[in-house]
């Protein structure tokens, strides 16, 4: 396996490319921790993330994983998880 | 029963974008019919069409909309915002459940769906957008309209061609009836890809001259088939009362409606258009004599129109009513047609002007009163509008001015 990390600068890029922004959220905010439902992503808009985040990547992420990444951190660290790298999302 | 009355109105046209641009051109007689932009045509039997140039809906819609929505939905959310605008209502102001929205479509979102489908053959299964689950849907525009502004009544779609455009404006009428404040209603189509394309060429009824001006020409020697476009328009419906109570502009009131079906072939039986006319009439306790201009469904099919001008000249009389088709302007444009159409009746009730049929020489034999080439002023009180859809469907509808 590659040593390639995923990042929150990697989420967001995905993020707009798959599902745009809401325009009353700043996404270069502090939003780690924030509920994806408050940043404007909903669960289509999830699924549509997960699976530009599986082609790019190359990996498989289970149907939990995006039912269940409420957060960009829980989505970042599942996401590293599967990479193999182990990275934690940085605070 | 309060009468049901249009306050607002949203246009997007081949020959205008907006009420105002779209007024104007169909005023002056422009056409906003071509050769075909946005694929190269030239394979392909037919290769005209109406399209809105000029339409850049980043400039109009929140980049969160972009990536979920067929280039009808684009459309239609930007005729909605200027519908809602032009009635001076803000959803955020009304509750909920107040408001509803009921579309009409024929074809659903073809050019995003033939993206994925290509993303599906070329790439594989994970390049499909998980938009695609509903971004080509019939009931996506009334979806998405809904969820922009927050209006949670009574919602739907009404899928019958051409017909359901006034379909949709009879249901929106009926769920004001029951008690709906406002309803946005009407109509946008849009199919001009590929794969759009192939399905309006199946039913074979695409004109396949390439000049602009001698293409679509409804009730004329040479009509040969139709010229398709894309757009339509949506319209802000709500009672009179709660309409009066705001001092609200009312462009007019939805007086009559009727939908009729056609007999199966060979049954012997006559069409159904002239029944629908006359239904409609019924409906809105009118005569034919106070109908004071007819926009037409002008198939441009030779046998199609005979059995328009038959119906309309058994109702009005031979040469009986001023009747015109400015949608040989812009293409017909599907679900879109007839709300366009209804715009375009109520602003010829505001301004006293009938707008012109152009690049047709009538058929004598039709006895029609056609207003060609250049538009006709005439106190006008009331408007009927037809529209066929394919496969039986009839619809008229009948918009008066308000008292």
């Amino acid at each position: 396996m590659s040593t390639q990390q995923f990042t929150l600068d990697d989420l967001k890029r995905i993020l707009i490319e798959g599902a745009g922004a809401e325009e009353t959220v700043d996404l270069d905010g502090d939003i780690l921790d924030a509920d994806f439902e408050h940043l404007g992503y909903e669960s289509l808009a999830l699924l549509e993330t997960g699976g530009r985040i599986e082609r790019e990547y190359g990996i498989t992420l289970d149907d939990d994983v995006l039912s269940e990444s409420n957060t960009p951190r829980a989505l970042i660290d599942a996401v590293n998880g599967q990479l193999g790298s182990g990275t934690q999302a940085a605070a | 029963m309060s009468a049901v009355v249009v306050t607002g109105l949203g246009v997007t046209a081949p020959n205008g974008l907006g009420v105002q641009d779209y007024w104007a051109a169909t005023l002056a007689g422009k056409s906003g019919i071509g050769r075909i932009t946005r694929f190269d045509p030239s394979q392909y039997p037919a290769r005209l069409a109406g399209e809105i140039p000029g339409f850049a809906a980043e400039e109009h819609l929140p980049s969160r909309l972009l990536p979920q929505t067929d280039r009808m939905t684009r459309l239609a959310l930007v005729a909605a915002d200027w519908a809602l605008e032009d009635a001076g209502i803000r959803p955020q102001d009304l509750p909920d459940s107040s408001m509803g929205v009921v579309t009409a479509s024929s074809s659903g979102g073809f050019e995003f769906g033939q993206g994925e489908l290509q993303a599906l053959w070329s790439r594989g299964s994970q390049y499909v957008s998980a938009y695609q689950s509903f971004a080509w849907f019939y009931a996506v525009n009334s979806g998405q309209i809904s969820i922009r502004h927050g209006m949670k009544g009574p919602s739907s779609v009404v899928v019958s061609d051409q017909a359901g455009g006034l379909d949709a404006v009879a249901q929106a009428r009926r769920q004001i009836r029951k008690g709906t404040a406002v309803v946005v209603s009407g109509a946008v189509d849009a199919s001009i890809c590929p794969w759009g394309w192939v399905a309006q060429l199946a039913a074979q009824r695409l004109t396949t001259r390439d000049e602009p001006a001698q293409a679509y020409l409804p009730f004329d020697a040479a009509a040969d088939g139709y010229v398709p476009g894309e757009g339509g328009a949506l319209l802000v419906l709500e009672s009179e009362e709660s309409a009066r109570s705001r001092d609200a502009r009312i462009y007019g009131e939805v007086a009559g409606y009727a939908a009729t079906f056609d007999p199966a072939p060979g049954s012997g039986r006559p069409p159904g258009l002239r029944r629908a006319i006359e239904l409609a009439l019924a409906d809105a306790r009118m005569e034919p004599g106070e109908i004071d201009v007819v926009f037409c469904d002008a198939a441009a099919d030779p046998e199609l129109d005979r059995v328009e001008s038959e119906a309309i000249t058994t109702v009005f009389g031979p040469n009986g009513v001023p009747v015109t088709a400015p949608k040989t302007m812009t293409g017909r444009l599907y679900s879109g047609a007839a709300p366009l159409d209804l715009a375009t009746a109520l602003l010829s009730l505001r301004d006293g002007v009938i707008p012109p049929t152009v690049h047709v020489t009538p058929w004598p034999e039709h006895t029609l009163d056609l207003v060609t080439d250049r538009p006709r002023e005439a106190g006008l009180r009331s408007a009927l509008v037809l529209a066929r859809g394919h496969g039986g469907f009839n619809s008229a509808a009948i918009v008066r001015a308000s008292a």
